[in-house]
């Protein structure tokens, strides 16, 4: 049997070494420090040796034993990384596999223009309110200073359900409504589907307006502009882009403009889409009728309001280049889907 | 209305670019919607007289001609075949740049060609004439052919709005840019023209309201044959009208220059006299375009002893027509009222009469209209005038109107002085007189628009300039919007929809009637009086065919998996009114996942749908009950309850549905009201328990027909507060057949304590006894 301790030691860490596996180390473990194992051995046979002999090779004997338990150590912890690294590198994913579950769905792109629209109003304090889409003669019209027979009834080629009803031919009806039922100031946005009998390439029997209005003691043409125009620019983000008001003629303002804008497409230099003109017609305005404001019981001396109307589509049309209005009816899902 | 330039230049003398005028024109309220050069540039084109024509010998199709161009006499090479001695021509001279070709000396099979005679096409203008542009006889020679065609033009399209009636004539287009731009306006008076017979035919006016003024001449001795000069046939065809003969010619051609419509009737063709009428119920008229119309009490006519003769306003009637043979007319103009004008309007018939008196023409020149017509026809149809015979009435007032700077100040929200307002109104010629800051202000007879203050306020800003007036921006107070929590906006309810892989569709709000019978058995829809098309003549109760018809538009093209949704009105009767209600729709198809690996391939359920639906509306618990629909599977429909309330429907969809609708296989629809989706709870909070939970497994068998949903009620009645999940259902080897056997999990926590093995286990035999008496659960074992 071996005594020598260093040779002991040097023993155990080469066969530590060769083991690969940790129960072999753990038995080999056993051959030098378990019960009868070498070391364990030799610390035996210390109580035979004379106190002199005992006190050297006693300490040669436990520095061999600690030499034995530190390689033990490191071959364990060596063994657990390479056990370790192996369960790694066999767990490893392929991570450019697509993932899985359910996608996602797309907001079409005219509500999307809304709710940006929205957005933008609702910063300065507009709220969103709607209305019915089959309207009666009077809320449509007379309300809004379009007597019966009035040419301006000739601009609307109305849908109608009865004598009595139609459907709304432009969302300005929801005007009425709320100024109506609330006190001024009013401060709002109204969206909605509107309805003509029209239907080609660039119309559509059914399309979608967004109608704006403001009435409270002081507001004037001035506010008009300056609302129309900074609301474009954000809706378009475009801080420079150029808003023209034109004089034109819608009954129930006065008085009225239509609204331009610099064409987003060429930068005013002129094409297609504007015609050559570097104008794009978004809109009406105009500062609100005296005789729309008499119908709801308001005194048109005391309130001053203006009101806009902009077709949703429309916009949508110019912030998206959608070339087709009929797209927006289609239900197209490769169309539908490009806005997610 | 189309109108050339060179004729509102002749009316009002400005230096304005054609651009810089139209820019005005459109800032003036007046659009002009497109800008047309009446020919391409050219040059070096003249008249030119063919001397003579000789067959070329080696060419069937060529002539040589000797040309009179102004000098001494040309030879050219012509291969037109409408070439012939005498004839008066444009010829492009050497050197002429035409549009498609530059003119040099050539040889044309050998002979000399010093020119080249042109068609219209060449020139790049319009000709009714295959071959050469052939002129009148009497062209000066060696004249420029733009000077002689007066090519130098460009045609303006105006765009009109109802209000400005006024512009619907050169001279209103030319007092609106005198009034824009402050240049000249120079047209003159027409002079009355002294009657040279007494020839006169009767008029009356019932209608006088109708009819307020209604004037009237003979005129002996015109010449039906008689054809118009070249420029009132140029004017004319520059505003779109085709020229015909004189006496239409110049109705026409005053039409356009006054925007007074006039009519001329045959005199041979009326017997008795005018008769300005209502029409009798069942009248009839022959119109000049062919049509026989019948007639209504709301229609105002022209009569004489044997019926109408025209339609007042509108249209002559065609059996007092002027025609070839026509040597004597009666002239009218009139000025009708615009409301009545408005009301007889008839289905499909308008004219460039009636378009002008429904929106008002200028009673104030209404004489003077018939005048210049009479004139023209004097000098050109050797007329001879009879004496006017006029029925005046009350014509439309033109009272004053104040206009009070402080209101113009307020409205625009800009100050303008005294000063800037007078010289608007002077421009634009009104009459005023100005006190304490007010402007009263008579609006002139052509303006029939300007009725209120706010009418002058926009005459102000107009002419001031809309470009002129600053955008600003508001001040106002800093209210905060309200904000509600127990509401949430429908873009948040999108969003959720959108995540659970639905995408928004926008459907027709108006529907075929066979989908409301199919899938709302309803069948007497809200129908359209005058449908675009009849697929399209209903107004939707639901918004499930909608989403029918998109899956089939998609399935259509090739898209195998569809997940759509809707947010929309749908319509329904009130009683003598419509009432509507916002609802939102979706519709599942296909794979329940998107093609991917690792996951087998399944068709959507009903079930994955009700969690969708459950999605939008959580944390609220949602009550699903068994209920037939017309549009769904009776044994895979179910009605949908919130706090009490039914708010909408979920099934799969009908098998004959499905099969009428020529689907694969059947989706999956749902359809809520929208004002239950935007309610929301507000969280209220309640204690997270300290102490360990304890878990029990329970499976038992019951009968097929009992619902889960009861048993699950049961349990969380037995078991307040504690949950219960159902993970498995099983039927097959070991359940009896018309038996399931269901397995919960419950979990049970108490706040106060840590629960004893002996209190569950009490607990839990309690909940199994109960189940069994209420629904004949066995435990499975």
């Amino acid at each position: 049997m071996n005594d020598n301790p260093e040779s002991i030691l040097k023993l155990a860490q080469a066969e530590f070494a060769s083991i690969m596996d940790a129960t072999e180390l753990e038995q080999a473990k056993a051959r030098y420090l378990g019960k009868g194992g070498a070391i364990t051995e030799l610390l035996k046979g210390l109580g035979k040796l004379d106190p002199d002999a005992r006190k050297s090779h006693g300490a040669a004997i436990n520095r061999a034993k600690e030499g034995v338990e530190a390689a033990l150590a490191a071959r364990r912890e060596a063994l657990a990384a390479q056990k370790l690294e192996r369960q790694l590198s066999q767990e490893a994913l392929d991570v450019t596999l697509p993932g899985r579950g359910q996608d996602v769905g797309g907001i079409h792109p005219v509500t999307r223009t809304l709710e940006r629209i929205q957005e933008i109003f609702s910063s300065i304090g507009f709220s969103t309110v709607s209305g019915p889409e089959i309207e009666t003669d009077f809320y449509n019209f007379t309300a809004l200073n379009i007597p019966e027979d009035h040419p301006a009834r000739a601009m609307h080629d109305t849908f109608y359900v009865d004598d009595a009803h139609l459907l709304r031919t432009h969302t300005s009806p929801i005007q009425i409504h709320y100024m109506m039922e609330n006190e001024p100031p009013v401060k709002i946005i109204a969206p909605g589907r509107v309805y003509r009998v029209d239907s080609d390439a660039t119309h559509s029997p059914m399309f979608h307006q967004v109608e704006g209005l403001w009435i409270d003691e002081h507001v004037s043409f001035t506010h008009l502009k300056g609302v129309v125009a900074e609301f474009l620019q954000r809706f378009f983000e475009r801080k420079h882009l150029e808003v023209r008001f034109r004089p034109s003629f819608f009954p129930f303002t006065e008085p009225s403009a239509e609204i331009d804008m610099g064409c987003v497409f060429c930068e005013g230099e002129g094409c297609r889409v504007c015609s050559h003109t570097g104008w794009l017609e978004v809109g009406g305005c105009g500062m609100v009728h005296p005789n729309v404001l008499k119908h709801v019981g308001l005194d048109s001396e005391k309130y001053l309001g203006f009101a806009f109307g902009m077709g949703l589509d429309r916009l949508a049309m110019l912030r998206y280049g959608v070339n087709d209005l009929r797209l927006f009816f289609a239900n197209d899902l490769r169309f539908l889907n490009q806005f997610k | 209305m189309k109108i050339s330039e060179n004729w509102l230049r002749e009316i009002v003398a400005t230096d304005l670019s054609v651009d810089e005028l139209s820019h005005q024109l459109t800032m003036s309220g007046i659009e002009v919607e497109s800008v047309e050069k009446v020919a391409p540039h050219f040059e070096k084109v003249v008249v030119a007289k063919v001397l003579s024509v000789e067959k070329q010998p080696d060419a069937d199709r060529l002539n040589v001609c000797r040309v009179d161009a102004g000098g001494e006499p040309l030879q050219i090479v012509c291969g037109a075949p409408n070439v012939h001695a005498g004839a008066v021509v444009p010829c492009a001279m050497i050197g002429a740049v035409l549009p498609d070709i530059t003119i040099k000396k050539a040889k044309v099979r050998g002979i000399e060609s010093s020119g080249m005679l042109c068609s219209g096409k060449e020139l790049g203008i319009e000709s009714d004439v295959d071959g050469l542009l052939l002129l009148p006889e009497d062209a000066p020679i060696g004249q420029s052919i733009r000077e002689y065609l007066d090519l130098d033009d460009t045609i303006f399209e105006l765009k009109l709005t109802p209000n400005r009636a006024d512009c619907l004539g050169a001279l209103g287009v030319g007092r609106e840019i005198s009034a824009m731009t402050g240049a000249n306006l120079d047209f003159s008076q027409a002079p009355q023209v002294e009657a040279k017979c007494e020839n006169t035919f009767p008029v009356e006016v019932i209608e006088k309201s109708a009819c307020p003024l209604y004037l009237g001449r003979v005129i002996r001795g015109v010449n039906g044959k008689a054809s118009s000069p070249q420029w009132m046939k140029r004017r004319l065809e520059r505003s779109g009208i085709r020229p015909k003969n004189l006496l239409v010619d110049v109705t026409n051609y005053v039409l356009l220059e006054y925007g007074q419509p006039l009519h001329a009737f045959d005199l041979a063709k009326l017997s008795g006299g005018i008769r300005i009428r209502f029409a009798g119920e069942g009248e009839k008229i022959e119109l000049l375009n062919g049509e026989t119309r019948e007639l209504g009490s709301k229609n105002l006519v022209i009569a004489d002893e044997s019926g109408p003769v025209a339609l007042a306003g509108i249209m002559g009637g065609l059996n007092s027509a002027v025609s070839e043979e026509t040597g004597e007319i009666f002239l009218e103009a009139a000025f009708f009222d615009p409301v009545v004008m408005a009301k007889g309007r008839m289905v499909n018939l308008s004219s460039d009469s009636s378009y002008r008196f429904e929106r008002g023409v200028d009673f104030g020149k209404t004489r003077e209209a018939l005048e210049r017509a009479t004139a023209l026809l004097q000098e050109h149809a050797n007329g001879i005038p009879g004496p006017v015979v006029e029925a005046k009435a009350q014509l439309p007032s033109r009272d004053a109107i104040s206009l009070r700077l402080s209101r113009i100040a307020r409205i625009i929200g800009l100050e303008i002085d005294s000063g800037a307002v007078s010289s608007i109104l002077d421009r634009l010629s009104f009459q005023y007189s100005l006190q304490d800051e007010t402007f009263s202000v008579i609006p002139p007879s052509h303006r029939f628009d300007l009725k209120i203050e706010e009418d002058l306020v926009e005459e102000v800003a107009r002419l001031y300039g809309y470009d002129n007036i600053p955008a600003v921006t508001p001040q106002a107070g800093m209210n905060m919007l309200p904000s509600r929590e127990a509401r949430r906006s429908l873009s948040e309810v999108r969003k959720l929809a959108t995540a659970r892989g639905y995408t928004e569709a926008i459907s027709y709000a108006f529907v075929d009637t066979s989908w409301e019978a199919d899938f709302c058995g309803n069948p007497d829809p809200i129908l359209l009086k005058n449908p675009i098309a009849s697929q399209m003549s209903a107004m939707r109760s639901s918004l499930v065919g909608g989403l029918i018809d998109c899956l089939s538009y998609n399935l259509n093209r090739k898209q195998s998996r569809i997940r759509v949704f809707e947010t929309g009105s749908c319509f329904f009767r009130d009683g003598h009114t419509y009432g509507q209600k916002d609802m939102l729709a979706g519709l599942a198809y296909g794979a329940a996942l998107p093609e991917q690996w690792g996951i087998e391939t399944r068709s959507v359920d009903f079930f994955d749908v009700k969690s969708d639906v459950e999605a939008l509306f959580s944390p609220s618990p949602l009550r699903f009950d068994a209920a037939p629909h017309p549009a769904f599977h009776p044994g895979r429909s179910a009605s949908i309850s919130l706090a009490g309330r039914e708010i909408g429907v979920i099934g799969e969809l009908h098998p004959k549905w499905v099969q009428k609708y020529d689907l694969p296989k059947a989706p999956v629809l749902f359809e809520i009201e929208q004002d239950a989706l935007l309610l929301r709870a507000i969280p209220a909070f309640s204690e997270v328990s300290r102490f360990p939970a304890v878990r029990r497994d329970l499976a038992i068998i019951v009968d097929e027909k009992i619902e889960v949903r009861d048993i699950i009620d049961c349990c969380r009645e037995s078991l307040p507060g504690q949950q219960i999940d159902l993970f498995d259902v099983y039927r097959g080897k070991g359940i009896d057949p018309g038996k399931k056997s269901l397995a919960f999990r419950i979990t049970m926590q108490d706040t106060q304590k840590t629960l004893q093995d002996v209190e569950v286990d009490a607990t839990m035999a309690q909940l199994v006894d109960m189940l069994e008496k209420r629904f004949d659960s066995k435990l499975r074992v």
